[in-house]
Order: structure tokens, then sequence, then C-alpha cells
């Protein structure tokens, strides 16, 4: 089985410490030794969350060493921008197609990166980039919060891990009256995935 | 059966199968969720007490009278709890098995301060676990109240952040307790249980004897393992650095302490013997360094890793290429790929916050403020940029005095939370009321602990364990103590909150203004979100002062000032009313009618 660095990262409220609780049991479920590391802020809206989730044959260390991330689900552009360097070369990356701004910015104080720059930054990054429509998703399925599983579910579309074993987990993790909702929106991150890559044109069609 | 749990609610499955009858604390980040998961085992009576010393006193007295006790707080609550702990080491805890855990916050991701807390070990002389994962912090539970009831002890069991907040495969047990056994009559001894000077004199050689006894214990303690490899590279390490360490230098020799105080000095040498190089890794102060070093042998730490900050993989790799222990190909090579000088996202007051109004008015009125711990330490920050000192846990209040005894010649207030308040205010304002002061003390109530994570205190309704609890009312509380200026205001109205500000500054007299609004998570009215009339507004920024995330600036300019008008995100808006009272040309508005 091929040991995998994950990051998780996104702003406070959108569930992305669910996302990676789950990510972890799944690994754990799937026969990997497992470990995990939040750094959360304090308890108000709107700080940066990270996760690093490690599975392996072997791990020791919670925390993903400098430049060794397999893969970045970053739930937030510019969360996802942040991180760039701790990727390695050949990584890949998912982002949820959505800006939030800091109050630095919405107060004027500073400028959110523009698309093109966003662009580039990820695919100068890495190789493969897939730009996930995960909150137009969840707000298609009538709850934004499910947002975190869309993300798993396309996720879970580059891992060798059976599906059934993803569905149990968040089976297990999620309230029983939004259990049908969640897997719901874990086939539907899957079945996104694939159009998601970021390809030569999807780039051209930004910069223009 | 296996399951993945952080540190913390590690340490509390351990507490409940090693059979922890009593647990209290205070919640401070990263400790907090140890006692909310304690909460869940209904076996085990759980408190959020006042504060740290009165939560370690507690717990002193559940392991005098039988019961094993356990106590968590983050590093700085033990200072506050210090006092406690120093008679406890020289009483024993009697009875049963007693751990006290203190998370550190190496990095500072939530502290005022960096302190290692290790040292607490060597001062007050009481053995210390480190656990490096959450299999260990469970084990470390059950093994520490062993050691505890065995040398008749309290024993530390301290973490850090990156322990308590990771989360790692646990095997689960059983709770082994007989949970319906009654809790004996106290063994009386006065001559070991009360420390006057003249019997505690008596205690001190067996204090000092103990820990000898505990240094030959730890010798053989399990935990503290070598793991012999490459020989001609020998680590000493602990804790979650151990496990950086692990990964870094796959084929070194280590010897893992789990037990870091006593140290296990034949342990230690017969290592060093064995290794051509040896080095100590450990984040913050040269504990084990020096511990090493004191016994004569050849070793290096701090001249290659620094005491400053968490010791990261990251860092522990460039300073060990640095010092030729490890080959450059070894690391990953350094990526220049991010973006320069994205936007960062500061922790600030939610939409909503009932904070905000005191901060506008203070900012507005240039007062000289003393602040405290909580989340309106935010009010130190830009826009605000209100506060002038903040240290510890009620230091405003006391800080505060020393500004009026002093004679500054600036008006000044304290400004303290609910909860810190009750924690560590109340002394130093019956030190002004005594001592004839004149300071004004804001109390912000949001009714909650809210900072980290919302948990209750005395001036709240329900206990840690979910039942009623007699909630105490600070208005009646302060004027018991004789204060005679004690003003309640709406801290949404933001009028009365400058009015009443401005009027207790000017009493002549110790004056208290309680400041009555909850926070977003424990109450919140949602309203349909405030709008801006494009039109009306000038650009003239004052609604920016509040600093509210749902503000927005746009890039709309007025045409006679050239001012970015204002606009209000819809999603973020709770409807809290303060930007359309501060708003000098009426420019917001509720969509529906705002009675306020």
């Amino acid at each position: 089985m091929k040991p995998y660095n994950f990051l998780v990262t996104g702003v406070g409220g959108q569930g992305t410490v669910l996302a990676s609780d789950i990510l972890a049991a799944v690994g754990l479920a799937a026969g990997y030794e497992v470990r995990k590391s939040d750094v959360l802020g304090l308890a108000v809206r709107g700080g940066s969350v990270i996760s690093h989730v490690r599975w392996g044959q072997r791990v020791y260390s919670p925390i993903i060493p400098e430049g060794r991330v397999d893969v970045m689900v970053a739930f937030e552009y510019l969360e996802g921008l942040r991180w760039l360097n701790q990727l390695k070369p050949d990584g890949t990356i998912l982002v949820n197609c959505q800006r939030i701004f800091p109050v630095i910015v919405s107060a004027g104080e500073a400028d959110y990166p523009n698309s093109v720059e966003i662009i580039t930054a990820l695919r100068n990054a890495v190789p493969r980039v897939y730009l996930v429509p995960g909150l137009q998703v969840a707000q298609e399925l009538g709850n934004t919060r499910v947002l975190n599983i869309v993300m798993l579910g396309a996720l879970s579309g580059l891992l060798e891990v059976a599906p059934e074993i993803w569905v149990g987990v968040i089976q297990e993790r999620v309230p029983d009256k939004v259990a049908d909702l969640n897997i719901q929106a874990f086939w539907r991150g899957r079945a996104v995935l694939a159009e998601s890559a970021l390809s030569e044109k999807t780039t051209m069609e930004v910069a223009a | 059966m296996r399951v993945m749990l952080t540190g913390n609610e590690a340490i509390a499955r351990g507490a409940y199968e090693a059979g922890v009858k009593v647990a209290m604390g205070y919640p401070g980040t990263p400790s907090s969720e140890i006692l909310e998961n304690v909460a869940r085992y209904k076996e085990t009576y759980a408190e959020w007490s006042v504060n740290e010393k009165v939560a370690m006193d507690g717990v002193i007295g559940a392991a005098y009278a039988g019961r094993r006790a356990m106590v968590a707080m983050k590093q700085v609550g033990m200072n506050v709890a210090a006092d406690s702990f120093f008679y406890a080491v020289y009483t024993g805890v009697h009875a049963a098995g007693l751990l006290i855990v203190t998370a550190d916050d190496p990095g500072m991701f939530s502290s005022q301060n960096e302190q290692d807390n290790r040292h607490y070990a060597r001062f007050a002389k009481m053995p210390m676990l480190e656990p490096a994962d959450s299999q260990e912090a469970k084990d470390f539970v059950r093994v520490g109240l062993d050691i505890s009831e065995q040398f008749d002890v309290p024993v530390i069991l301290r973490t850090v952040m990156r322990v308590s907040h990771s989360s790692s495969p646990v095997e689960l047990g059983e709770r082994t307790c007989d949970d319906s056994a009654p809790t004996p009559p106290l063994k009386r001894d006065p001559h070991k249980l009360v420390c006057t000077a003249g019997w505690a004199r008596y205690r001190r050689p067996i204090v000092e004897a103990r820990i000898n006894q505990l240094a030959e214990f730890s010798e053989t303690f399990p935990y503290n393992r070598i793991e012999w490899g490459r020989r001609d590279l020998g680590i000493i390490t602990s804790g979650v650095v151990y496990t950086y360490a692990r990964e870094i230098f796959p084929d070194a020799s280590f010897l893992k302490l789990g037990m870091t105080y006593p140290f296990p000095p034949r342990l230690v040498r017969s290592f060093a013997a064995g290794v051509e190089r040896l080095i100590v890794i450990e984040e913050l102060d040269p504990f084990l360094e020096e511990a090493v070093r004191l016994m004569g042998i050849a070793v290096e730490g701090k001249a290659i890793f620094p005491a400053i900050g968490e010791l990261l993989p990251a860092v522990i790799e460039q300073c060990a290429a640095q010092a030729g222990l490890l080959p450059k190909e070894a690391m990953a090579a350094r990526r220049d790929v991010g973006p320069q000088n994205l936007p960062p996202r500061s922790p600030v007051l939610c939409p909503g916050c009932p904070h905000r109004s005191t901060f506008y008015v203070l900012n507005k009125l240039k007062y000289v403020v003393a602040g405290d711990i909580g989340c309106y330490n935010l009010g130190a920050l830009p826009p605000f940029n209100a506060t002038d000192t903040m240290g510890a846990m009620g230091a405003s209040v006391g800080v505060a005095h020393g500004f009026d005894k002093a004679g500054l010649p600036d008006p000044f207030v304290a400004v303290i939370g609910d909860s810190t308040f009750f924690h560590a205010g109340v002394a130093p304002l019956l030190n002004i009321v005594h001592n004839n002061g004149k300071s004004t003390v804001l109390i912000l109530d949001n009714r909650t602990t809210a900072m980290t994570g919302h948990q209750d205190h005395p001036g709240t309704t329900t206990t840690l364990s979910g039942e009623q609890g007699q909630r105490v009312d600070i208005e009646t509380f302060v004027r018991a103590m004789g204060i005679e200026h004690v003003r309640r205001v709406n801290a949404f109205d933001v009028k009365a909150v400058e009015k009443s500000v401005k009027e207790a500054v000017a009493f002549d007299g110790p004056s208290v203004v309680i400041m009555d609004g909850p926070c977003v998570f424990i109450e919140l009215e949602r309203v349909p979100p405030f709008e801006v009339d494009l039109e009306k507004c000038n650009g003239c920024s004052l609604c920016f002062r509040l600093g509210c995330p749902a503000i927005i600036r746009t890039d709309k300019l007025d045409a006679r000032t050239g001012r970015p008008k204002a606009e209000i995100d819809p999603v973020l808006c709770v409807g809290c009313d303060m930007c359309r009272q501060v708003c000098p040309r009426r420019a917001i508005y509720a969509p529906s009618p705002v009675t306020a």
C-alpha cells in the first residue's frame, strides 16, 4: 500500500477538522498506520485551520516533514496558496473553488490574489491540480455544511481505498439525521473529480 | 479495539480506565478537551473549577479521601496552582493516586509565554511522565497513578500541544475500578497532612529520600528504553520530539525517556558509553541536556537545536544538517513556489460579538486600558488598538489599581471577562475596595468562557456534567463587596456603553460596569442581515472602526469624499445592530424593523 501525506487546510467553520478526522479513520480502516495533527485557532470564527494526516506502514510523527506533502485538500484558495511549498514537486492539489476574504482584505488593507495569480501559483507548484466546485455541489444538495464531505468524495477518487470503507466511516462520524445527505455528498464529490482537473484549456480561460 | 484518539481524548480515556473518580481543572488551550472528554464518562465526577489552584486543592482532597484523582490545565495554569501542589509533595497523596496534567504550548499558539513546565517537576520534587503519542498518553495515566500510590506523591503528566491535539491509534481497555465501593473514612494523620512548619520539617527528608528512590525506579522503568542502532550517533529524547527524530534518524541509537524526572543516571551512562557522538534533542529548555552534562558526560543539544519555539521536523533537519549529523541529500529540497505576501487570516471578534462596542468606545475615548486574558484581548489589535497592557489571568484589575496608587494622570479602566473575573479578578477587586482604590473595572459578561471553547463558570447556569448549577449574579456579588457605583449595560447599545464608561471613570470611588451581552455561540437571535444604502454612505469609515468581518470596504468611491463606501456581507452579518447605531448618515438599515 502506497503511503500518503495529506494536508487539509481551510477556514474555521468549513468543517476541515471533521474531514481530516474521517480521512484518518479511513486510513486506519484500510489497514494503514495513521497519525494526524491539527492546528486550530482561537474559538473565534474565521481563522486558518490546518491538519496533517499521514497514512503509511510505519509512521511515527504526526507532522509531515518539510516538503513531503503528497496531496493537499484546500477548502479555500488562499489557505491552499499558503502551503504550496510543503508539497512534493510531483504532488496533487484539490482545491474547493471558494474565496473567503480575511478581515484585512475586506477592510481594504490587503489584496486577495486574483484568479490568474491563483491558477498560476497552483500550476507552478504541482503537475496535478483539481478545481473542485465543492461549495456549488453542497449548495445544490441544499446544505453548504456538507462541503467537507464533497471534498472527501473528490479525494477518494484519487486513492485506492474502496468507496465502501469511506461510506462506512462517514456514516459513523456524522449525525444520523444527515447521514444520507452526507453520503450523497460523498458520491457527488467523487463524481465531479474527473471534470475538475485543471487543464491547459481552463487555465487559458481563466487568464482570458 | 483500536481507535483514533487525540492525546487529550486518550488522557480522558486513560482516566476512565484507571478508575479516576474525581477530575477537575480550568479550561486553557491546549488542555481544554481533556476534562470535556472525562465528563462523558459518568463514572467520574468532572468539574470546571473556578481556577487551577481551586482545582488542585480539590483533587488533593479527593486523593486524601482515597479516590483516584486527576487535574488538567494549560502550562500557565500550573503557575496559579503551584502553591498547592508544592504542599501536596510534602503531605503525599495519602490514600489514592493523583495525576497532574499540564499541557504546554511550545510555539505559543495561544499563550502569553513559552514556559517549560518540566522545571516544575524538579522544582517541586515530584516525578514526571511525558507521552509521545496517544497510546502513551492513555497508558501513562494509569502508570502515573500507580507511581503516585507506590511513592505517595503527585505525578506530573506533561503533554505539549502536538501531543494533545494530534491523533493516533489507541488500544482501548476496560475500567478497572469497583465503582460501587463507598469512599472510606479519612485516614486521619495530622502530622502528615498538616504542613505547619514544625511538622512539615519532618516531612522534608522524606521528600528528598523519595525523589532518590524514584531515580532508582526510573532505571528500570519500562518506558525508559534504549533502541540500539548505529553506534556513531546516540540520541536522548522524549515526548513528541522522539517521533520526529525517529523518522529523521531511522538508523541512529535512541534513549527514549518516558519518565523525564527524575533521571535514570546509570541508564544514561550506559547509553552514552555505547555511542560515539551523544546528542539530546528536546523542545524548549536544555532540561535533559543539563542533567546529562552534570554527570560529566560529553553531550550536545542546544548548541545544535534552538531553545525557542516548536522543534518541528523541519527545524531538526536543518539544524542537524548544519551540525553534520545528517547528509544534506536526505532533506527534501526547499521549494519556493508559494506566492509572497499573502494576506494573513488573523483572529478577529466574530460578527455579533458583544465585546465590539466596548473596544469601539475605548478606542474613541483613548483611555488607558489594562487588559486581560480572553477573546477581548483582540481589542489590542487593529482597528481598536485599545489595550495597553495584558499579562495574566486577572492581572487587569491589579494593574489598574497600581495605576491608581501610582497617580497615573490618564483616565484608565480595567477590562476583564466574566470567567476571568471569577478566576482571578475577584481578589484584586476586593483589594481595591479595602484599600480605598478608585479604579473602574469593566466586566464583559458574555456568559461563557468563550476563547477556549465555551465552558461553564460560576456565572453560568449549567455545570460541566450538564447539571443545573447555582448561578452567581455578578452585579449582586460586586455590590456585596461594597462597591457603590455598579452599572449593568446592554453591550449592544453603543451609546449606553460609552455613557456608562465615562460616568464610571468620573465617579470618585471604585466602580464596576457590567457589559451584558451573550457570546454569539451561546445565544444568537439571528435577524436578517443589515444593508447599506450606497446613496447615503459617504465613506466616512466610522463603521470600519467596529472591526466587524461582515463590513466590507467596497471599491465604490464616494464622489465627493473620494473614500470607499461600505457594504455588508449577508452571509456573515447576524444583525447585532451596532453598525447601524454608529453610522452618522443613517446609511445602514435593517430590512425589517428593529427595536434596539
